[in-house]
């Protein structure tokens, strides 16, 4: 079978829900920011894909950087959070904090 | 089946399983390096959908970026001395056959669906073009993304800060 639209799509749900699947299960703060980045990069591949298949141009390669730019910032900010959580409660295991102050 | 299609499995399955692992790996460290695989993966794919320096930056700043930071965040929340860097999963059974359930709904939407797809001549390189736009169309979202950068970097900085005893 060639290889369409739909491949890529198959592709980016598989990562979808790997990446959902991760935040979901994971009790470590840092390997719940990898599930996020996972979804960020299959909502790439859909962006980057329709902009292959749809004849749109190539915008949707433009909206994929934008995204790129985007989870670099929060990945930023993300950690910087992750580090306060630390100081505060010595680990980062998220179904462990449950109170927003000491 | 063409060269092209094999160069696809190839790359969705590196990109698939990778993946497998990082969402089960129960160390973290292993995880880090196996979303490497997943980032080359999908740089991969770009690459087949004809996205060259959309790869080249999926490269350079997910790998170069985001996994270091990442990798930074795992050793600085995780003592050193007690080497024990093991992470569980919860509630694993409910959400596999929760996402198990979206997953299949989310594909048979794809599959019902008739998308439009109809291709076109890719440009042997699209960097030029990807600037014209920046620099045309799309240049007030690029300098609101300057400023956003530099906002994240100072808030960051500021939130990540050692107070003064």
């Amino acid at each position: 079978m060639e290889v369409g639209l739909n491949h890529f799509l198959t592709v980016s749900v598989a990562l979808f829900s790997l990446g959902l699947y991760g935040v979901v299960t994971r009790k470590n703060a840092v390997m719940v920011l990898m599930g996020v980045e996972l979804i960020l990069n299959s909502a790439n591949i859909n962006f980057v894909a329709f902009s292959r298949f749809g004849n749109f141009g190539i915008d949707g390669q433009l909206y994929a950087l934008f995204v790129i730019i985007l989870a670099a910032a929060e990945a930023a900010i993300a950690l910087a959070i992750v580090l306060n959580i630390y100081k505060t409660f010595v680990n980062v295991n998220i179904d462990e904090i449950n109170n927003l102050k000491e | 089946m063409g060269l092209y299609d094999i160069i696809f499995y190839l790359f969705a399955i590196i990109t698939i399983a990778s993946a497998v692992v990082v969402v089960n790996s129960k160390n973290i460290v292993h995880a880090a390096f196996s979303m490497l695989l997943t980032f080359f993966g999908v740089s991969g794919i770009y690459v087949l959908l004809g996205a060259d320096f959309l790869a080249v930056v999926q490269i350079m700043v997910y790998v170069g970026g985001i996994l270091i930071l990442l990798l930074f965040g795992v050793m600085l929340t995780n003592k050193i001395v007690s080497v024990d860097i093991r992470s569980g999963s919860i509630q694993v059974i409910p959400a596999i056959i929760a996402l198990g359930a979206f997953a299949a709904i989310l594909f048979s939407i794809m599959t019902s669906t008739n998308w439009k797809s109809e291709s076109f001549e890719i440009p042997t390189t699209t960097s030029v073009e990807l600037g014209n736009l920046l620099m045309s169309q799309y240049v007030l979202i690029f300098e609101l993304l300057a400023i956003l950068l530099l906002v994240a970097m100072i808030g960051a900085a500021s939130i990540a800060r050692r107070d003064k005893e």
